[in-house]
């Protein structure tokens, strides 16, 4: 029965997906810890995190097209989830240090006796546990996205003013995080990790455990996301989407209904952050700024928005691009970003996997001779 | 009565004669250096007693340690640092006199009884300056000081003095000293009422002071009046706080007005809206350099003519963004504020790429500098400028949407668009004049906010989450919940601020604004009616 439901959103293309993954949950580990350093197939362990990178941003991009693609709600806010989930870990990780911190305290993190505080704040504890801040990694962003969209939904606050509301919502969370008081590391943020579940997080093999993780995490998270899509309660969601009003006079609670897909997609964007803080070895308030929520939403619109698929895809693409850019011609990065932006936005609105459908539309349209710029004059 | 006598003598003879008397103040200023400290405050003494305000340059080089006794001749020199060894000049003409080595002279030193008498000293021959400015500045370092060696010297400068504002400045630091000092009671109460008639912190501190030690006469009083000081101290403080309430609403009212048209009547949702505002501060940053270059004696005009610059400038902008951009995304907003986005980034970067990363300095016109007092306030020019400009801008865009042809058919193609294109309103262009409007008006917002903050490529970025907030706040389509919405946000924001501090005030409000969405999503002003469906 279970299983029926997960396996019944899979297609095509989730094939393809999950092939890849699987190819390279076996081939990376195999390159970076199976060859010698000096071969052309080994792969260094900074290219193994920066792969582990990008699908942390993979899956984020995902849980935010849950959102945007199938339920139409546009968030602006989706890197705080991430953020916090993030922290959530990286609470995780500073009480991992225990007394081998600059200032020795097998207590306090650091910026703690740094700050002259003499006990552990009350939301510290608990952290030391690795099940307790796996929980929270899902309980706190989840938390969090089910009060706010208790409140939000139930108000109809929809489209524009939601996504701005959403981003009111991280900008708070970042000016709250930017201050020292909040007891989490303030303007540094955590940061200078030692180990996690007792492996030194710089060595090979822990990157790579943390990359297949990784790997793991995208595919459950796109499996479950692809089942809940293709489910009953998935076609109701796609019709809030497209008429919310029709769907609450058919007699569906339809908040409930975003409720829940907003809730989950909070918790996947947890568990993204918690994967990506350790690889990255820092997670700070700067995380929570809204450029970095709407850099997320223009990965998911470059992929192809409702696909599933294509956000990872976007994710990936989009990071690399970053990536090689920032290297080579930093001045570009900007002028790429934002010109992938306009162009999308007004010539994919289906993103890269929409591309061969709008090209099939658009072949049998050039027969009836220029009817299509006639059109769009006129609107 | 003696030395009193001859203050009045000396300040006569000094007004009358101050270069004969040079030639006499040689041998005073020669006992400075006579090396033991009670020689030199004898010296000190002797100086004073002339009188002379060319005696002041002399003690305040003692007193930072400048000068120096030739060794070779005993002279006292004035000696600055000048590579290996020290320029030397005449402490009372300030002539250079040559160089010395560095053992070629010697240090006066001075210890902490004489750093006071030094500036008892500087304080009374500065109140009898004939300049009104710099008695009134040395009666207020002699209220600060409380120094009981002033005592006659402001007595005696009181007498004569007849500029109304140094008189009451001379007579609260003369209260002071005494209720410092140990005068007998009925003085003291004197001097308590007098403070409680100053009534700011400083008079506070003092009669705190004197509440604690006095006599019970002194005390009581000194309670009384600290009561009546405190009541006006919070009263001129809520003022404060609304006069800087006032002044962040109007910084976003002006940020918010332009997105109140584009946001507002268009429905476009403009990221790129803060964009507009730093094109329109390096608009004015631009302008400034030419005036620079070309006109340095008109810089005072720059700012005037830098508004119309500004509009005309961003509006450009504006218009071109409509053109290529959002006339293809009407009725998608949500692609429309990607794409905008997405603009607001390229421009970022073009701007940087043009001007550098580093902030650009934009000069203040004399007009706009500047402070003056109203009671307990300070109030700066150039705040007080902004909050005239924001609210003649506001006015002046109700009027052109009011009353102006453009007016009327940017409201007949905000509510019916094929109506209006029936009518003969060419809807495609009053569309991208109307972008253009806005983006004119943030660039004006520009010109004024390049006095008060940072002129960097990141400036809009800090406004456009609050300028959403507002019209959000405010009511979509609504220019006056605009406003009301600017002032109130304004206004929260700096009542706050002494409770909860700068940024945890500015979260409690965002807060406040995401649960007041959830009660009127529609605004504090929400339009009724059909057009809210659409």
């Amino acid at each position: 029965m279970l299983t029926r439901f997960f396996l019944m959103g899979l297609d095509k293309k989730a094939g393809v997906l999950l092939t890849v993954l699987a190819v390279l949950a076996v081939a990376v580990p195999v390159m970076a810890l199976g060859t010698a350093p000096d071969s052309p197939w080994h792969l260094s362990t900074h290219t193994v995190a920066l792969l582990g990178k990008y699908l942390c941003f993979a899956l984020l991009a995902l849980s935010l097209d849950l959102v945007w693609g199938f339920v139409g709600i546009l968030s602006l806010g989706h890197a705080a989830f991430f953020t916090l989930g993030g922290y959530a870990m990286g609470m995780y990780l500073m009480r991992q240090i225990g007394s081998r911190g600059v200032y020795g305290n097998a207590d306090l993190p650091d910026f703690m006796v740094f700050l002259n505080w003499t006990e552990l704040p009350w939301y510290w504890h608990g952290f030391d546990q690795f099940w307790f801040a796996a929980i929270m990694v899902m309980l706190v962003p989840g938390l969090l996205a089910f009060a706010f969209g208790w409140f939000a939904f139930r108000s109809r606050v929809t489209g524009v003013y939601l996504s701005i509301i959403t981003q009111a919502m991280t900008f708070a969370l970042m000016l709250a995080f930017f201050r020292n008081d909040m007891g989490l590391g303030g303007n540094n943020g955590l940061t200078d990790f030692k180990e996690i579940l007792g492996f030194d997080i710089q060595a090979a093999s822990t990157r790579v455990g943390l990359f297949v993780a990784t790997v793991v995490a995208l595919a459950a998270g796109y499996i479950l996301a692809s089942a809940v899509v293709a489910s009953k309660l998935g076609k109701v969601l796609i019709a809030v989407r497209d008429a919310e009003s029709r769907v609450r006079f058919l007699g569906y609670e339809t908040d409930r209904y975003k409720l829940f897909a907003w809730t989950l997609s909070a918790c996947m964007a947890g568990v993204a952050g918690a994967l990506y803080v350790p690889q990255v070895g820092i997670i700070n308030p700067s995380e929570f700024s809204p450029a970095s929520s709407i850099e997320a939403v223009i990965w998911v619109a470059v992929g192809g928005r409702g696909t599933l698929a294509g956000p990872v895809l976007g994710a990936v693409l989009v990071n690399f691009g970053k990536s090689y850019f920032t290297a080579a011609l930093p001045e570009l990065w900007l002028f790429a970003l934002g010109g992938l932006f306009v162009l999308v936005t007004l010539f994919l609105p289906k993103g890269i996997l929409g591309l061969a459908a709008q090209l099939r539309d658009r072949l049998p349209a050039r027969a009836t001779v220029t009817a299509k710029p006639a059109d769009q004059k006129g609107v | 009565m003696h030395r009193a006598f001859c203050w009045l003598l000396a300040a006569f003879l000094a007004l009358a004669a101050p270069t004969a008397f040079a030639a006499d103040l040689a041998p005073l200023v020669r006992g400075l250096g006579a090396g033991n400290y009670a020689e030199t405050e004898k010296a000190i003494a002797g100086l004073a007693e002339t009188g002379d305000p060319a005696v002041v340059p002399v003690i305040e080089a003692l007193q930072a340690g400048d000068l120096h006794v030739r060794k070779s001749d005993g002279a006292v020199v004035v000696a600055k640092r000048a590579g290996n060894g020290y320029a030397l000049t005449d402490p009372l003409t300030g002539g250079a006199i040559g160089e010395a080595d560095r053992n070629a002279v010697e240090k006066i030193r001075i210890n902490n009884a004489l750093r006071r008498t030094i500036s008892a000293t500087l304080g009374a021959l500065t109140l009898m300056s004939p300049d009104a400015g710099t008695r009134r500045q040395a009666a207020e370092a002699v209220f600060k000081s409380r120094d009981a060696n002033a005592l006659d010297a402001l007595n005696t400068a009181l007498a004569k003095e007849s500029d109304e504002r140094v008189r009451r400045a001379m007579t609260q630091a003369r209260a002071s000293v005494l209720l410092a000092g140990d005068a007998p009671d009925a003085d003291k109460v004197a001097a308590v009422a007098v403070l409680q008639e100053r009534g700011d912190q400083d008079a506070r501190a003092l009669l705190n002071g004197a509440a604690n030690t006095g006599s019970d006469a002194v005390k009581d009083a000194a309670t009384k009046a600290i009561a009546s000081v405190e009541q006006r101290l919070a009263l001129w403080g809520a003022a404060q706080n609304l006069w800087y309430g006032l002044s962040l609403g109007s910084v976003l009212l002006l940020a918010a007005i332009g997105l109140a048209v584009t946001f507002g009547v268009m429905g476009v949702i403009n990221m790129a809206h803060g964009e507009m505002v730093m094109i329109g501060a390096y608009a004015t940053f631009l302008v400034q350099e030419a005036f620079r270059q070309w006109a340095p004696g008109l810089f005072d005009l720059s700012i005037l003519v830098a508004l119309p610059v500004a509009f005309l400038v961003s509006g450009a902008v504006g218009v071109a963004i409509e053109r290529s951009v959002i006339r293809w995304l009407y009725g998608r907003p949500l692609e429309t504020l990607l794409a905008t986005w997405g603009l607001s980034l390229a421009l970022q970067q073009a701007v940087r790429s043009i001007f550098g990363p580093t902030n650009r300095e934009v000069g203040a016109p004399s007009w706009m500098s500047g402070a003056f007092e109203l009671g307990g306030l300070t109030i700066t020019y150039g705040r007080l400028w902004i909050v005239v400009f924001a609210f003649l801008v506001f006015g002046a865009l109700l009027v052109a949407l009011r009353k102006t042809w453009f007016g009327l058919s940017i409201r007949a193609v905000t509510q019916n668009r094929s109506m209006a294109n029936a009518m003969g309103v060419r809807t495609a262009r009053v569309d991208a004049l109307t972008f253009g409007l806005g983006s004119g008006i943030a660039g004006l917002a520009g010109v004024a906010l390049s006095q008060i903050d940072n002129v960097s490529p990141n400036l809009g970025q800090g406004y456009i989450i609050d300028s959403f907030m507002v019209v959000v706040f405010g009511g979509v389509g609504n220019l006056w919940g605009t406003l009301v919405g600017a002032l109130a946000l304004g206004g929260v924001n700096k009542f706050l601020e002494p409770y909860a501090g700068a940024v945890l005030g500015k979260i409690l409000v965002l807060i406040f604004i995401i649960l007041f969405i959830q009660r009127r999503p529609r605004g504090l002003f929400a339009l009724k009616g059909r057009a809210v469906e659409a």
